[in-house]
């Protein structure tokens, strides 16, 4: 029977790709460029807009200290060494935790118990920083000024770190907020990355004689090295850019301390803070040059991350 | 049927256009937003057909909308430098509308009367200088006040603010040090202290941490029932904040107003006057290219400065004394 469809050519292979095909391969072409346009024009408006202090000011103002919007001369020392002291605290907290608690909710825990935990964990994630910032300054900020700092200084205090009056507000607390908000990317990515190891590679492990421990802490997770750093980095970009949660507790001191229990000041929070009364010329463009800077922190520390896996992987391992 | 339908909707849509006939926007200082907005609401209440639309955003960014033309007028705690008048296109008239006081508030255990803080001992409290709640100068201020052996905790905004240039335009009055090593301005580099966020971030900050200071604005403290000292003025008395000692500060300025209004009221004469005191203004443009809007505006002033003084006590604003008010009114003839 004949059918009434179109006859093709004898030789039945396509050797054009169908229009359908073509226009969906421009489509998203268009949404992969578009993204890559706002971040070069991001760059950019960051470029253009910091021009009258890069202008006056030139390198210094990487390692200048002063912050005097009265005679206009602006330094972003204190507010990088902020930013990154703040969230090198917060990564030293919740890595390990973070990463130890993925591994028992991927490794150990019951399946029902393991999805009922990643399920709340992965709320905590969508919490809104502000509230995290009340909650810092009605409970965390009292509970380390009377108990916490006081403690570290008895204990530690021989130690620059831990010297100096406990505020309650200043690096620390900052630094332990900062980690209550990256626990749930780290916690919820890493279990990922540890449930997606093949079973494999445990029972291979375990059939050499392994202990339970040994198999994980040796096999699984670094064969899960790549989505674990991936999270880590993950969490580090929220806790660089962090704004309201760090402004409540930081103290917003724009000077430089070696003690963790002084307030500081972050990039984000300087910006938030003085942004909307920042009048005249140079004042605003000081605060865009400090975002110019964050946002060069933040590519530096994502190429070294990059670096990183590059140099880890290709040390003889067979896996991608 | 359908043709009916139209029409009505039609006629209903030209009817509300004709209605909504004023639409007004303004925007800048945050701390007589409450006022302003009541004021606002009121009015429109009673002229149904005129809607001011105000957006507390900050003297600076209102200043800015002023300047960019998006805003048909202004409000700011500073009066506006002379760079910043000639960066208009029009030139704006200062209008003072409410007047705001700061006040030094603390929380020190043990402590529950109120405190009495000399100009320079405030100044260098904030400078550093004095570091402990037990210091002579304070003891000065405080005979008979057992003043605890405690760190003094200095507490200054984070966010620049109106706020912050009164508190710095006093302290340059009263002490040269502070003059030179800081200035004056809405947001300055401050020597010591922990940095709050707005009126809140400040009294919170305070409330939480004992033997420390900061400055937030008079209604502040009344709403929040807060401590705070007096300060000595410049006629020698140790004086509280308080309406009337806000409206002494302005009445003893006035003789001395310039015409353009442009005054800052701090340490100002007479013995009831309250040092850290300030006009706040509306920022109106000479010329207003609108006619219905020009009148809209002059009869809003007219108002304000009538009845609408009337309601400031409610919200714990001082009202203008009568010699201000009767300058104003003469320069509400200034807007074309």
């Amino acid at each position: 029977m004949a059918t009434k469809a179109a006859v093709l050519p004898a030789t039945a292979v396509r050797r054009t790709t169908p229009t359908g095909d073509i226009f969906a391969r421009w489509v998203v072409l268009f949404f992969a460029a578009l993204v890559l346009l706002i971040t070069v024009l991001l760059a950019f408006e960051l470029w253009v807009g910091s021009e009258p202090t890069r202008h006056r000011l030139g390198w210094s103002f990487l390692t200048s200290s002063a912050w005097d919007p009265v005679s206009l001369k602006f330094g972003a020392w204190p507010f990088i060494y902020g930013t990154v002291v703040t969230s090198v605290l917060a990564l030293l907290i919740s890595v390990p935790l973070g990463l130890g608690a993925a591994i028992f909710l991927a490794e150990l825990a019951p399946a029902s118990i393991s999805s009922a935990l990643t399920f709340l964990i992965e709320l905590l994630a969508a919490i809104p920083s502000v509230i995290f910032g009340l909650l810092a300054i009605f409970t965390l900020v009292p509970l380390m000024r009377s108990y916490g700092e006081p403690f570290l200084k008895k204990t530690l205090g021989f130690l620059p770190f831990f010297q100096g009056p406990a505020f309650g507000f200043g690096y620390l607390t900052a630094g332990l907020i900062l980690a209550v908000m990256t626990f749930p990317f780290i916690i919820s990515v890493s279990r990922e990355s540890l449930l997606a190891v093949p079973r494999d590679q445990r029972e291979a492990a375990l059939a050499l004689g392994a202990t339970r421990w040994e198999m994980t802490w040796q096999v699984v997770v670094p064969y899960a090295r790549l989505g674990i750093v991936g999270s880590i980095f993950l969490g580090l970009a929220r806790a660089l850019g962090e704004t309201m949660a760090v402004t409540m507790v930081i103290g917003n001191d724009p000077a430089v301390h070696a003690s963790l229990l002084a307030p500081g000041y972050s990039i984000a929070a300087v910006i938030a803070n003085e942004f909307t009364e920042a009048t005249g010329d140079v004042y605003p463009a000081a605060l865009v040059e400090l975002g110019l800077v964050l946002f060069c922190l933040t590519i530096i520390i994502n190429a070294l991350a990059r670096l990183m896996i590059i140099a880890t992987t290709s040390k003889g391992s067979k896996r991608p | 049927m359908r043709r009916s339908v139209f029409a009505l909707a039609v006629c209903a849509a030209a009817s509300v256009s004709v209605a909504t006939a004023q639409q007004i926007t303004a925007a800048g200082a945050t701390f007589p937003a409450p006022i302003y907005q009541k004021w606002f609401n009121d009015y429109h209440n009673m002229h149904g057909d005129v809607q001011i639309n105000y957006q507390s955003i900050g003297s600076g960014a209102g200043i800015q909308q002023l300047t960019a033309g998006t805003v048909d007028f202004g409000a700011s705690d500073m009066p506006m430098t002379d760079q910043q008048i000639a960066g208009l296109k029009v030139h704006p008239l200062h209008f003072p509308t409410v007047l705001g006081a700061v006040v030094p508030t603390y929380n020190i255990p043990g402590i529950t009367g109120d405190l009495k803080f000399g100009g320079e001992t405030l100044a260098d409290i904030y400078l550093g200088k004095i570091k402990k709640w037990n210091d002579p100068a304070l003891m000065k201020d405080n005979p008979g006040v057992k003043l605890p052996d405690d760190d003094i905790v200095v507490v200054h905004r984070g966010d620049a603010s109106g706020t912050t240039f009164i508190w710095t335009d006093f302290l340059s009055k009263v002490s040269p040090e502070w003059k030179s090593k800081v200035g004056a301005n809405s947001a300055v580099s401050w020597p010591v202290g922990l940095g709050g966020k707005g009126n809140e971030g400040v009294s919170g900050t305070v409330k939480q941490t004992p033997g420390s200071i900061g400055y937030v604005e008079l209604f502040y403290v009344i709403r929040n029932k807060m401590p705070y000292g007096s300060v000595k003025n410049s006629a020698g008395t140790y004086v509280k904040a308080s309406l009337e000692s806000v409206t002494a500060a302005a009445a003893g300025a006035a003789k001395a107003m310039p015409a353009d209004f442009r005054v800052s009221i701090t340490n100002a004469p007479g013995k009831n006057a309250y040092p850290i005191s300030s006009f706040t203004w509306m920022l109106i443009p000479s010329k207003v290219a609108d006619a219905n809007k020009e009148k809209t505006i002059k009869a809003f002033l007219q108002w304000m400065l009538t009845d609408g003084q009337k309601m400031t006590e409610a919200l714990d604003y001082a009202q203008l004394p009568k010699e201000v008010v009767a300058k104003e009114t003469k320069q509400i003839a200034q807007i074309q």
